[in-house]
């Protein structure tokens, strides 16, 4: 198949996830016919200016024009993440608020955690599940308080999610629930990540002692006069906020975080190998409708007291799978030769097709190919060795825990142990 | 051999020449990238540097800047057989891999195999260390379709 250079520009998949394998294209290329992917059907976020202002190369994503890349090469991007700090716009996502009395129990009826469970101010992952027990989308879920619940979603998950929550919604409303939903589309969301993260917004934030917020607290504080809407948690593995700003604000706030030295922005490039060392799945590649969290080794993210009535959707199937094993497994491998992509062909070292890849990339970190994928059961134990098949070669590939990278997230210190 | 600069949109890291050409006062919007006078170019962006009855084959600091950092180079054998305007190998970079169109005919007597070590090396020195394939021509006359360095300049700067 001829691959043409336009697909130099990512190509969005269903739920815009940058999918390697399609964007091979002739190194006959053609030269991008606009410099900046200012297609009028694209939407863009309040800080697409300050992008293009500062180098970004932007692409379509999810229906929205980002930047993949700033001056630096998405290599250069990756490891000054995990030195410094850098700052991601990630206003494409959606984020919304649950408010009611009943806004608790309503979703969860749609997601698998122990939404009550949370403790005012901290939030955790989780996945929407439909009645096949299949992973709608992934989204990190917090809950401000018993009344309030802030959910942010995947960008090209969007319409579907809130399509999905509005027909529920509806139902519960018709049974005198109390639950109403906001959209927030007049925020905007910057996440900053890095071992200098923390010090960096602490540089700006007031009313807060960040020593005290720990990975997944959600704190409201002003950051260099900002009221912001502060969440330890992140895509990259490592330290990290995001931070939703009024929309107003958010240029402003972008030019007091890039002003710090120790900052740099980044774009949808080093994003994805950040989260793919990190171990972290992308909605579309690793995870779609079609597979459960227990199969995506997400079963952590069903909570101890929803184990008992499993009361969401397609609980009784994910009950059965924790109960009975799942014969496929989302496992990472580690490849020779020319980097594994989505939809490369796991099989054994005699030949037998055992699994597909979902997601790889060339680590910038460690320097070498790294993947994610579902392999049947019997071969998922790490250090099973096994074959990718990248343009027509088998390359070897064993099976890899992950995190590939270290992930220090800044997590609560465990209570001593008597 | 000569060194001349043309604005384009390119993302990689900026010659030194290009960086003497901002200093210069050329507008920084655009980073620039180089062609070597001499060298003979395919519009696919690869160039063939000849000499006798051999080309040496690589892509263009376009080419490369446009990829962003190369990550695997794959290498055809020795002895394969190649012809204008096919394809010959694959350059990959972190997010895409690209076909690499060969801009000669004739048989390859040899592949950069420091490429297999150091694929990087395509991005620091597109014209030079990070030659990919030298090819004994079978078709001289064949030249005559390429572009010379100002006219492949002229092609990018179209865009």
């Amino acid at each position: 198949s001829s691959r043409r250079l336009l697909s130099l520009l990512p190509q969005l998949g269903r739920a815009g996830a940058l999918r390697a394998s399609e964007h091979a294209c002739s190194a006959g290329l053609l030269l991008f016919s606009r410099a900046f992917a200012d297609d009028a059907s694209l939407k863009k976020t309040v800080l697409y200016d300050f992008h293009v202002a500062n180098g970004g190369k932007m692409v379509p994503f999810a229906g929205w024009s980002m930047p993949i890349q700033y001056k630096d090469s998405i290599m250069e991007s990756t490891t000054f993440c995990r030195k410094n700090a850098s700052l991601f716009d990630v206003s494409h996502m959606c984020g919304l608020t649950l408010k009611g009395k009943d806004a608790v129990r309503f979703l969860e009826g749609l997601v698998v955690g122990d939404i009550a469970g949370l403790k005012d101010g901290t939030g955790s992952l989780s996945v929407f599940t439909n009645e096949q027990g299949g992973i709608i989308d992934d989204t990190v879920i917090t809950k401000v308080n018993g009344d309030q619940i802030y959910v942010v979603v995947n960008a090209g998950c969007r319409d579907k999610d809130l399509a999905h929550l509005d027909k529920h919604l509806q139902a519960a409303k018709s049974k005198g629930l109390d639950v109403s939903l906001t959209l927030h589309d007049d925020r905007s969301l910057l996440a900053l990540q890095g071992p200098a993260a923390h010090e960096v917004l602490g540089a700006l934030a007031s009313g807060v002692d960040l020593k005290t917020m720990y990975f997944s607290d959600f704190k409201t504080f002003d950051v260099a006069g900002i009221p912001c809407w502060v969440t330890r948690t992140g895509y990259t593995g490592e330290d990290g906020f995001e931070i939703s700003v009024p929309s107003s604000q958010a240029v402003a706030l972008a030019e007091k975080l890039t002003a710090n030295d120790r900052v740099r922005l980044a774009g949808l490039g080093p994003r994805d190998s950040l989260r793919l060392e990190a171990g972290l799945c992308l909605y579309g590649n690793d995870l779609n409708e079609t597979l459960t969290p227990v199969e995506a080794g997400l079963a952590w993210t069903i909570g101890k007291r929803r184990r008992e009535a499993f009361d969401f959707l397609g609980g009784d199937i994910i009950k059965k799978q924790i109960a009975e094993g799942v014969s496929k497994r989302r496992v990472g491998f580690v490849s020779s030769g020319a980097p594994a992509r989505q939809h490369s062909v796991v099989s054994t070292t005699d030949g037998k097709v055992v699994g597909e890849v979902t997601s790889g990339a060339f680590s910038p970190c460690l320097k070498k190919n790294i993947a994610m994928g579902y392999v049947e059961k019997d071969f998922a134990k790490p250090g099973t060795q096994l074959k990718v098949e990248v343009r027509g070669k088998q390359n070897d590939a064993v099976v890899t825990k992950m995190p590939f990278v270290p992930t220090p997230y800044y997590k609560r210190p465990e209570p001593a142990k008597k | 051999m000569a060194l001349r600069v043309f604005g384009t949109f390119a993302l990689g890291k900026l010659g030194l020449q290009a960086q003497v050409m901002q200093a210069a006062g050329v507008t920084a919007a655009y980073a620039y990238s180089t062609v070597v006078q001499g060298y003979k170019y395919a519009k696919s962006h690869e160039w063939a540097k000849v000499h006798g009855d051999t080309a040496t084959v690589g892509i263009s600091d376009h080419a490369q800047s446009q990829l962003g950092d190369v990550v695997f180079v794959e290498l055809p054998d020795v002895g394969k057989v190649v012809k204008q305007g096919e394809t010959f190998g694959v350059v990959e970079s972190v997010k895409a891999a690209s076909d690499v169109y060969s801009p000669v005919s004739g048989e390859v007597v040899e592949v950069n195999q420091a490429l297999v070590d150091k694929p990087g090396t395509v991005n620091t020195s597109p014209f030079e260390e990070g030659w990919i394939i030298k090819v004994k021509l079978s078709n001289k006359g064949e030249l005559a379709a390429l572009l010379d360095a100002d006219a492949y300049a002229a092609e990018c700067e179209k865009h």
